[in-house]
């Protein structure tokens, strides 16, 4: 396991692993992890959608065995919970968090897509209403094909019914 | 059985559900035909079905919130709502409305939720309906979201069709602007759910677009697997047939559902004019095939010649009247009023009734506003678990 994390280990927190290359910054973006709500002094906070306070590490095109190039995101002393981090799978589908407590790996999973995702994507049709900017709407998307398996995910619109294949231009 | 509280997509709708609308329009029909209609007239006074009167939605009124003209849709709806009994307002987009005057929709349909006890919207955006049903504390009615859907015209093409007695294993051909038109995109979908044959007709570049015959095969299975899983039988599933030839399909279908090729698609004034000439439905035409239904979605310009009017082959006019029955069957089930849905009503009710004792307090009004999309999402839930057991529940 420490094998693969590579470079640093961290003594508690949470390690996301096997992240598309090229992707970590839109997988911190995702999870809304940035300067502004990276506060200090809150290492007990349970705030979900932000790692308050926590230092963050990203490695960039690491070389992997399976992927060939890969991204890492390390966030130190705090668990990300699956609801918080099944979002990334939106553009790294074979990622995996590891969780760590004392440079030990007590869990891993993957990361699933989830069935409605708000708020993330926004929709590629122009005259969405999710588009309008007058009204008071947040973007909603249905996810109609999984990422399980190499599949490509497929999103629709949950207002327009637009599909939606490759997201990475409508973060 | 009816579970919807709002008509927004036709994509919500299962065939079941679709059926139970098609069933309450039929039962609706005889207070829809007006004296002068000239249908139903029987040779005595009392076989006169036409004079019946309902008082179905007495005391209930009906909102018209039209962002963009369409009068026959709001006049059908208008005419539907009176009919039964119920009373209409107007809100067109005037320069003195607030609907131009700046306030977005999702105000004007809070603000509207408070005068009437359903809204019938038409709006420029995709998706406007969706939201708008997620807002108002009253059934919201799709009546054209943009480019998007509308549901209503698509359950009075299938209505015109089953009073043809042709919704059973039919065989249609949908003729004209596939990609654009978006009549065409929910009633293929609908009639997937039949398991209809359908021929695409139309110019090379106005094909279907390849996401639409996505969701018809999706459609097709999905209706197969609910009458497996009900031990009903007979899978449905929607055999698609795609060319730019009109007369190769005249000899092979039951209907002609014709919709308008719009100039603005085409830059070249000559070459729309060739298609345009190309999917003209002549009287020469109807010498294929005798027996071949016309439809059309209305307003037409030249796709049908007027020649065809007075020929039996024609429906569209029918079509267009159907639009009352269907209307009503929607407003009364939206509404709680008649039918499955207002005994469920009336049994849940029971004690609060007299509590209230408001004129919306008769069917649907307790419960939380829903959607089908909500629907459709606990069902992907259901499916995920299914797919990935314990899994699902992991950390
Ligand atoms: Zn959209």
């Amino acid at each position: 396991m420490k094998k693969e994390l590579k470079v640093v280990p961290i003594k508690n927190g949470t390690v996301i692993d096997h992240i598309s290359a090229g992707q970590a910054l839109n997988v911190l973006r995702i999870l809304e992890i940035n300067a502004k709500n990276t506060r200090t002094s809150t290492r007990t906070s349970t705030r979900t959608g932000a790692a308050g306070g926590a230092v963050v590490s990203v490695l960039m095109n690491v070389r992997s065995k399976k992927m060939g190039r890969k991204d890492i995101v390390k966030v130190e002393d705090r668990e990300l919970k699956s609801e918080e981090v099944d979002k990334i799978a939106l553009i790294a589908p074979n990622a995996k968090i590891n969780i760590i407590r004392d440079f030990e790996v007590v869990a891993k999973h993957k990361v699933f897509l989830p069935n409605s995702i708000e708020g993330i994507i926004k929709c590629a049709n122009p005259n969405c209403i999710s588009n309008a900017e007058q009204e008071p709407v947040v973007s909603r998307f249905v996810t109609v094909s999984g990422s399980r398996g190499g599949v490509q995910p497929r999103f629709r619109c949950f207002f327009c019914e637009r599909l939606i294949e490759d997201v990475s231009g409508y973060l | 059985m009816f579970t919807k509280r709002h008509l927004i997509s036709t994509r919500d709708f299962s065939k079941d559900e679709i059926d139970f609308l098609l069933s309450r329009a039929e039962e609706l029909e005889k207070f829809a035909r007006g004296r002068e209609q000239g249908w139903g007239w029987g040779e005595g006074e009392g076989e006169r079905e036409g004079e019946e009167e309902s008082d179905l939605l007495k005391g209930k009124i009906l909102a018209n919130l039209f962002y963009e003209p369409s009068t026959r849709t709001r006049l059908s709806f208008e005419t539907a709502m009176k009919r039964l009994g119920g009373e209409v307002l107007n809100l067109y987009s005037t320069e003195t409305s607030s609907v131009t005057k700046g306030e977005n929709l999702a105000d004007t349909i809070r603000t509207v939720s408070g005068y009437c006890d359903a809204i019938v919207l038409r709006h420029p955006r995709e998706g406007a309906s969706r939201m708008a049903a997620s807002l108002a504390s009253v059934p919201v009615i799709n009546a054209g979201d943009g480019a998007g859907q509308h549901p209503t015209q698509t359950l009075l093409d299938l209505y015109t069709l089953k009073k043809e007695g042709l919704l059973e294993n039919l065989r249609i051909a949908l003729v004209g602007d596939l990609k654009y038109g978006r009549t065409v995109h929910s009633l293929a979908y609908a009639l997937a759910l039949y398991g209809a044959t359908l021929f695409f007709v139309s110019p090379e570049a106005l094909r279907m677009p390849e996401e639409v015959k996505m969701d018809l095969r999706a459609a097709g299975t999905a209706e197969a697997e609910a009458a497996g899983a009900a031990g009903a039988g007979a899978g449905a599933g929607a055999e698609v047939f795609e060319t730019s030839d009109l007369s190769a399909v005249v000899k092979e279908v039951d209907v002609l559902y014709v919709t308008r090729i719009q100039k603005e698609r085409f830059p070249d004034p000559a070459e729309y004019r060739k298609v345009a000439g190309a999917y003209r439905v002549t009287r020469g035409l109807l010498k294929e095939n005798e027996d071949l239904v016309i439809m059309h979605p209305l307003p037409r310009v030249d796709e049908i010649d007027a020649a065809v009017d007075g020929t039996k082959n024609a429906r569209y006019f029918k079509q267009a009247f159907y639009g009352v029955p269907v209307r009503m069957a929607v407003l009364s089930t939206l509404l709680g009023a008649g039918g499955e849905r207002r005994r469920e009503g009336e049994e849940k009710q029971g004690a609060s009734k007299n509590a209230r004792g408001n004129r919306r307090n008769s069917g649907v009004g307790e419960e939380a506003p829903r959607t089908l999309r909500e629907r459709t999402a606990d069902d992907r839930e259901r499916e995920c678990y299914e797919q990935h057991g314990k899994d699902a529940a992991r950390f």
